[in-house]
């Protein structure tokens, strides 16, 4: 049933962690700071050796190569990173380039088939973007020029273009103002009815997870338990 | 030719005294160097006194499993010598392993390499060639190794969040650290590039000094800077390549992850 299955997964922190979530489905994860929420989305994403397996579609990850894993199981941190001066160097596409009205916009076509000059397809980007409330020429701008927020929103766009089939998501709103807030809801929500994703959203807002998720567990001890 | 000027004791000591006095203000302005200063200073002349002893037994012997001996020396002394320059070596015996391997392949083979091709001494490891030009190539890619190296671990430390970023969107370790590796040999590289941009026209480089101190004609001792430098270059560049990516992979492990718990804190 569950398409997404984390079996007596065990961090520095504690477990073991036992979960499981279906397509389309949000589970909401909280707990007091410093409980190692962070840590769990690590470990499931594979970026710390731990004990314990994660399962997505009945395949180990042991099975997979790493990238690949983490392509599928896309993890958001609490905090974006940035390495390169211009947004659109962030994107995947190594450098390619096309224009669209105008605009540098990278070469997405190797993520998804072949419509790397498909302008519609471009143009489904630049909605997702607008969604976020971006300009189209956002792509071309300086890393430096955006805000906490503005990053964070930029980051969560980056990473639905791997089309992932989980999401882990660290407090993605935090540094956000209502507003946004909502527009990030509401796109996660209609990523995860669309591609059939299925969703971890760790948060500390009781109003926000009674708004997004469908269960919700609370760290206690060293495991999870169901919120009442 | 008139032979070279024998240098005295009381010549050396007055040089000396420059030393100590520059040690006596430092302390003065308490810049906290002026004990180093002294006591590697003493290491210099301990050292350098000593080697000059163990070269004159070399010379005269000239076997080849002395020759040997030393050279093994010298390179177990430059492993120790990267690894002791860096703020954040990799644990156990990687740091100093990766440091040796890289040196072994560069410095030897390039040593070995110019003394059979390129020089020609008979024998081929005739001491008097072969013992000076490891140690220059030893010391300069040193130099490039400890300088790389130290780049390497430094810049993925305070990067850890953009690297593990780039990892988490599914890019595999050498993508996520390609332009942290480039820049890290650049940086070893960027001595030996200026001292040949310099080399003549600002710089004498020692060697040559050395040489025409010596008495020996300046055109000839120009020869053999230009294929000391040459050495250097290529000594030090696949050296630093070598070593960079060898302690690049293994900041990860087999799933791709950053493994900053391999480095010493």
């Amino acid at each position: 049933m569950g398409c997404f299955v984390t079996e007596g997964l065990r961090t520095v922190c504690g477990g073991p962690f036992s979960f499981s979530v279906a397509r389309g489905e949000c589970l909401a994860l909280s707990g007091p700071s410093g409980c190692g929420k962070t840590l769990l989305l690590r470990a499931i994403a594979d970026l710390d050796p731990a004990a314990g397996d994660v399962l997505l579609d009945n395949v180990s990850r042991n099975e997979i190569p790493a990238p690949d894993w983490r392509r599928q199981v896309g993890w958001l941190p609490a905090e974006s990173s940035w390495w390169a001066d211009h947004i659109g160097a962030h994107f995947p596409a190594g450098g390619k380039h096309h224009t669209f009205e105008g605009v540098m916009f990278p070469d997405l076509g190797k993520t998804d088939g072949d419509f790397s000059n498909d302008w519609k397809k471009a143009g489904g980007h630049f909605q997702t973007l607008e969604r976020l409330g971006f300009p189209r020429d956002v792509l071309g701008w300086r890393v430096e020029r955006l805000s906490t927020g503005e990053k964070q929103r930029l980051a969560l766009f980056r990473l639905l273009l791997n089309k992932p089939k989980v999401l882990l998501l660290d407090e993605p709103t935090a540094a956000l103002d209502p507003v946004n807030g909502v527009l990030v809801e509401n796109l996660i929500r209609d990523y995860q009815q669309d591609a059939g994703a299925a969703v971890v959203w760790v948060s500390h807002n009781p109003e926000q997870i009674a708004r997004v998720a469908d269960r919700h567990l609370i760290f206690s001890g060293n495991g999870l338990e169901a919120a009442q | 030719m008139s032979g070279i000027i024998q240098l005295t004791p009381w010549d050396l000591s007055l040089a000396a005294l420059l030393v100590i006095s520059l040690a006596v203000v430092c302390r003065r302005l308490r810049l906290g160097i002026g004990g180093r200063l002294v006591l590697n200073a003493s290491r210099t002349v301990i050292q350098l006194s000593l080697i000059g002893f163990v070269l004159k037994a070399l010379f005269a012997s000239s076997s080849p499993v002395w020759v040997a001996l030393m050279a093994l020396v010298m390179l177990l002394g430059a492993g120790r010598e990267v690894r002791a320059r860096q703020k954040n070596p990799l644990r156990g015996g990687w740091g100093f392993g990766v440091a040796l391997s890289a040196m072994f392949v560069s410095s030897f083979a390039v040593a070995v390499l110019a003394l059979t091709v390129v020089v020609g001494p008979d024998p081929w490891y005739a001491p008097r060639y072969a013992i000076p030009l490891l140690g220059m190539m030893l010391g300069n890619t040193m130099n490039g190794l400890s300088l790389s190296l130290n780049h390497l671990t430094q810049t993925v430390r305070k990067n850890r969040a953009a690297i593990e970023t780039r990892l988490a969107l599914g890019q595999t370790k050498s993508e996520a650290i390609a332009d942290i590796r480039c820049e890290s040999v650049r940086t070893g590289l960027i001595p030996i590039v200026n001292s040949m941009a310099a080399a003549g026209l600002v710089s004498l480089p020692g060697m040559m000094t050395g040489q025409i101190l010596a008495g020996n004609p300046p055109v000839d001792a120009v020869k053999y800077q230009i294929l000391i430098m040459f050495l250097i270059a290529g000594g030090t560049g696949f050296g630093t390549l070598a070593a960079v990516w060898m302690s690049s992979h293994r900041l990860f492990d087999e799933r791709h992850r950053l493994r900053l718990d391999r480095l010493k804190k």
